[in-house]
Order: C-alpha cells, then sequence, then structure tokens
C-alpha cells in the first residue's frame, strides 16, 4: 500500500487534535494562572501576576511543597537503598523463588494505589504507629522500591560483566569493584531511577490519602483546596510544578544525549512520567 | 616416527606456572578432564581449540574468575588456585578488552597502579611510558569508545602491562580485529612479548594464528590436551589424526600393517611396525609428481579437482579408490594423469584421538 502526500493530511488532523487533546488543559491552567479576572471569563484579560504573589505569601501551599519535596527524597533514599541490592541480587544471584520474586516485584506499582494505601493503613494501625510524614514516606519508599529495582536490574543486563573481572584481575577486591566499577557504569540508570521515583513520589494522592497525619503533602493541599471551589492560586503552584518538571526533563534529556546507552531509560522515564 | 609421549615435558628449570590435573565441570557437562600443563618463564604458549574445548575455561580458572573441581594451580612455588582473583599477579587482556567505558584511556591505564596505591608522580611517568610503548600516547584523553578496535586492543594491552605481572593471559584478544590488523597485531604481540620477557598464555580458535606467534602450542579438544609441542613439531609429528586435521591439511590414511609392509588401498610402503592396523597422516605438501627416487613410493593419480592458492595449488588426486589432497607449486602444470610419490617418513603414525569417552 503507497502512502502519498494527499492522503496524510487527515493524519496530520489527527496528530494536531490528539496533541491539542493532550496539551490544550495544560495550555489553558497556565494562561489562567496570569488571568486578572480568574478561573471564569473568556476570552482571559488583564494579565497580572496577582495570583503568584497571593501564592508566595500562602504558608500553608508552601508548606506543603516543603513536605512533598521531602517525602520524595525520603523516598528516592529509601528506594534506591533497598532497589540497587535487589537488582543487584536478581541479576546475580541464585536463589529459589527468583522468578516468581521478579515476576512480582512491580506488583505494588500495578496494584491500585487505595489498595497499597489501605494495607499499609491496617499495618500501621496494627503496628501501633502514629501517621504522620514518615508513614507517607514509608509508603511512597516501599511501594516504590519495585521501580528502583526494575530500573537498575535493566542497567545492570546492559552491563558488561568482563569489566569487573577486568577490575578484580588488576587488583581491586570486591568493594573497590563496585565502588569504582560497577557503580559509575549504572550512574545513568540510578538517576533515571530516582528522576522516576522523585516524579512518581511528588504527584502520588491514593496511599498518601490513607496515610495522611496532619502535615499535608502538595497533591493533598490542592485537593483539599479545590473542594471548596478552583482558584487560580491552584493554577500558579500548578504552573511553577509544570515548569520544574520541565526543567527536569530538559536536564535529563541533555545528559542522555552525552551517553548513548541511557536511550532507553529515557523513553521509558518520559513514557512514565504524566507530561 | 612420532612421538609417542603425550605428557607435558617438564622443563629442566622449575616452570614459572603448573597446571596440575585440573578438572571443571558445568552441570553435568565435563569441561575440562584432568589438565597437566607448564609454562616456562618467558615462555608464549598458546592454548589453542574449537569453540568448546574448555580454553576459555582454563584461562579463567589460571586468573582467577571460574573454579576448578580438581586440581591445583601453582605460580612461581605459590598456589594460584585457592587465591582471590585480585591477588594473582596475573594480568588478562579479554576477548572484547573490557575496558572501562566510564574513564579515559590514560585512566584505564592507571587503574591497577591507583588500585595499589602508587603515588601520583609515579602513577603519571609509568602510565606515560606504558601508552608510548603502545604507540597510543597521543589518545590519553580519549574515552574507549572513541577510538578503534585495534587502539583499544593497545590499550587492554598496556593496561595489563602496568601492574608488570609476572604471566599475561590473552583471551583471543584478535579475535574482534579484521584480517589484516590482525595479522600486523600479531607481529606486534610477539614482539612485545619479547621486549617485556614476560610468559604469555594466549588462548585461540585460530591455528595459523597460533603457528604465528606460539613457542608452544597446547592443543585442546573436548577438554583434553590431544598434544602439546612447538609449532613445528606439532605439524610435522601430530600425535593424533585430529592434531593432524586441525593444524593444516593433511591425508589420513588408513593402513594395515603386515610382516613390516603398510598397505593402504593401492598404496603399499615398508615400516617397522608391529604387525595389525595403524593410521598415517600424510601432508599435502609431501607428495610431489614423481622424480624417480629409488626410496619414494610411486603411485599413479588421476587429477580430479584443482583449487588455486597463488604460491600453492591444492589437487584432488584420484588414485584406484584413494582420494588424495597434493599441494604443487603454483607454477607447476598438471593435468589428467599424474606420476606421484612420497617417501616413507613423511607417512607419520597417529593415534586414533587422545580424547577418551
Amino acid at each position: 500500500m503507497e502512502l502519498q502526500v494527499k492522503q496524510s493530511r487527515p493524519l496530520a488532523w489527527y496528530a494536531a487534535l490528539v496533541f491539542a487533546f493532550l496539551y490544550l488543559p495544560i495550555i489553558i491552567l497556565i494562561v489562567y494562572s496570569f488571568n486578572g479576572q480568574g478561573v471564569g471569563g473568556f476570552p482571559p484579560r488583564d494579565l497580572t501576576l496577582k495570583w503568584y504573589r497571593l501564592l508566595f505569601s500562602d504558608g500553608a501551599i508552601w508548606d506543603s511543597v516543603w513536605n512533598s519535596l521531602l517525602v520524595a527524597a525520603a523516598a528516592v533514599a529509601i528506594a534506591l537503598l533497598f532497589g540497587i541490592p535487589a537488582a543487584l541480587a536478581l541479576d546475580r544471584a541464585e536463589f529459589p523463588g527468583k522468578t516468581l520474586f521478579r515476576r512480582i516485584v512491580l506488583l505494588p506499582l500495578i496494584l491500585p494505589g487505595i489498595i497499597t494505601g489501605l494495607s499499609l493503613l491496617m499495618l500501621f494501625r496494627e503496628a501501633g504507629v502514629k501517621l504522620s510524614l514518615i508513614t507517607i514516606i514509608l509508603g511512597h519508599g516501599t511501594a516504590l522500591i519495585s521501580v528502583a529495582t526494575t530500573e537498575i536490574f535493566a542497567g545492570l543486563q546492559k552491563f558488561e560483566r568482563a569489566q569487573e573481572e577486568a577490575s578484580l584481575d588488576l587488583g581491586a577486591n570486591y568493594w573497590q569493584t563496585f565502588r569504582r566499577v560497577t557503580l559509575p557504569n549504572l550512574r545513568l540508570s540510578i538517576i533515571g531511577a530516582a528522576l522516576l521515583i522523585f516524579t512518581l513520589s511528588m504527584d502520588e494522592i491514593a496511599v498518601s490519602f490513607f496515610l495522611i497525619g496532619r502535615a499535608n503533602t502538595l497533591p493533598l493541599e490542592i485537593w483539599g483546596r479545590l473542594r471548596r471551589g478552583i482558584t487560580p492560586e491552584i493554577n500558579a503552584i500548578s504552573t511553577i510544578i509544570f515548569a520544574f518538571s520541565l526543567c527536569a526533563i530538559v536536564a535529563w534529556y541533555r545528559l542522555r544525549m552525552r551517553s548513548e546507552s541511557g536511550q532507553e531509560i529515557t523513553d521509558e522515564l518520559l513514557r512514565s512520567t504524566k507530561l | 616416527m612420532a612421538p609417542a609421549d603425550q605428557q607435558p615435558q617438564p622443563s629442566a628449570t622449575t616452570p614459572l606456572l603448573s597446571i596440575r590435573n585440573i578438572a571443571k565441570s558445568f552441570g553435568k557437562t565435563s569441561v575440562l578432564r584432568d589438565i597437566s600443563l607448564d609454562v616456562a618463564a618467558g615462555e608464549f604458549l598458546t592454548i589453542l581449540g574449537e569453540s568448546g574445548s574448555g580454553k576459555t575455561t582454563l584461562l579463567r580458572i589460571i586468573a582467577g574468575f571460574e573454579s576448578a573441581d580438581f586440581g591445583e594451580v601453582w605460580m612461581a612455588g605459590e598456589r594460584l588456585d585457592t587465591m582471590p582473583p585480585y591477588k594473582r599477579r596475573v594480568n588478562t587482556v579479554f576477548q572484547h578488552y573490557a575496558l572501562f567505558p566510564h574513564l579515559t584511556v590514560f585512566e584505564n591505564v592507571a587503574y591497577g597502579l591507583q588500585i595499589a596505591g602508587r603515588a601520583k608522580s609515579e602513577i603519571e611517568q609509568r602510565v606515560t611510558e606504558a601508552l608510548a610503548r603502545v604507540k597510543m600516547s597521543s589518545f590519553a584523553a580519549a574515552r574507549p569508545a572513541n577510538i578503534s578496535g585495534g587502539q583499544q586492543q593497545r590499550v587492554a594491552l598496556a593496561r595489563a602491562l602496568i601492574n608488570q605481572p609476572k604471566l599475561l593471559l590473552l583471551d583471543e584478544p584478535l579475535s574482534a580485529l579484521d584480517a589484516n590488523l590482525r595479522r600486523q597485531m600479531q607481529i606486534e604481540l610477539k614482539s612485545m612479548q619479547r621486549e617485556v620477557g614476560i610468559s604469555f598464555v594466549f588462548v585461540t580458535h585460530d591455528q595459523d594464528e597460533a603457528m604465528v606467534m606460539s613457542d608452544r602450542i597446547a592443543l585442546l579438544r573436548m577438554g583434553q590436551l590431544e598434544q602439546v609441542a612447538t609449532p613445528r613439531e606439532i605439524y610435522r609429528y601430530p600425535a593424533t589424526a585430529y592434531a593432524a586435521q586441525f593444524i593444516g591439511h593433511t591425508n589420513l590414511l588408513r593402513a594395515e600393517v603386515k610382516s613390516g609392509l603398510a598397505r593402504s588401498h593401492s598404496l603399499s610402503w615398508s615400516t617397522s611396525l608391529p604387525d595389525g592396523p595403524a593410521l598415517f597422516s600424510l601432508r599435502p605438501e609431501d607428495i610431489r609428481p614423481a622424480s624417480g627416487a629409488a626410496s619414494a613410493v610411486s603411485f599413479r593419480g588421476r587429477v580430479k579437482q584443482r583449487v588455486f592458492h597463488g604460491a600453492t595449488e591444492l589437487l584432488q588426486v584420484e588414485s584406484g579408490d584413494l582420494l588424495l589432497t597434493i599441494r604443487i607449486a603454483g607454477k607447476e602444470q598438471t593435468a589428467g594423469e599424474l606420476q606421484l610419490e612420497f617417501f616413507t617418513q613423511d607417512a607419520v603414525l597417529v593415534r586414533e584421538s587422545a580424547v577418551r569417552t
């Protein structure tokens, strides 16, 4: 079948529609964050930074931003701390149930957040742990270990094991070899996993909802305010988050361009983030 | 006649490396069976074998990346096989070089010295020298991904030699190179080995390469040594039918000896062997157009097929129900019926195979 130029015009329209469907909401969100009349009224009039000013003086929002960053950073730390050894074990060790472990390692991610959240809540209740940011951190951290494990496992699969042998051969012991050869080669996988986990944790709402104590994370704060009606302040904070995410993705993309081996990780990352 | 003794000859001086009764299985597959082999100081020994012969496993046991199920490895009076790889004074050039992609050429070569905790100035000086020796000085700052295969090979060599090992192991280091570069590197490697004066144990499946480079060849087949000898000896006096066929071309003549006369199809020649069946290897170049020499075995043959190789030409010759390959100078004109001859001492008695099954 030949595809001619004329025939591709409907396709182009279709593509444009898809893009509009994907990005129009974001564009509207951004535009209305600068709209003097708030979320109502079309077309937007009176360009203003009023909502941003309001946002910057809103302590509750910034507390929740700070909480979310803290949770995300801690979740990254926990997930990597457990995910790297788990990936190494999957790649190198032989143990009973290995195949099963490999199959179910992604389960926490596939499970609906509502189930993960509920089960963790019951666990914490049973253990008598008071709900706080710590419980959210534990929730995110454990649920996202699977992401770290699979990302780093993928990196290890591409890693040429002979390099480790070369290192041992040149007199480096196992720890030196891990630190000087294995880890640097996994750098991109680790950064990729960290970015992915950070993003997933930042906008996680279902698990957090069950485990929340007094301190709100950003998504929960926004959700809470939305129940009282949409305010342009929310648009403003969303615009800022959008800008930051964009910068992170661009930075990551640049990093990847410097090394050809990061290709798949990036693709996966771009697919997984909700940008 | 061929030397019947297949065991490696211990040299008068104590060998540098001594492999004793090494056996290794992976699951139910026996990869190495009772290998004993010595390497002298300063020797270039090639372990030659087809894929699956166990040659790489043997090398990895010496390096310490595999452990043997049975047997010992000794080097200069020290037991090697119980040490972790990083404590052995043995270095390796890997098949695909295994250069560290995140380090520069300079840092790759410096790695061993840095691990050993050498002073910065010493590292600087020794790495500079090592790179100069392999003609890679101008690439010191390059990453391995940005240099050619031949250059990577040189860097891998410099990196492996930087710790001044007593023994260098090379695992098919030339197999990734194209034919021309390969020939050039064979010569370079050989002269490098003479220059640094350390023992090389070189693994390859390429018999030409083994012939060109080695002081001795250890021919491995299905986890057992077929023959250990100098290239000349192994070519001239192959111990087994396998050795004769693997190294160069040959004609295998299945003969029956009866009262001092060996008979194979229409050919017969005198021999001192006792009565019974015997297998002989006769190299194609040892059969030539008849000159009428009295001591030669003479016969008639008809040319069936000819393959021109430039300097020489290979002919398929039929004599009765016997099909022989003969090699003649490329200049000679031959066709149709030929009177041919060979000398009885060129028909070398070979054993069926050393492999016990």
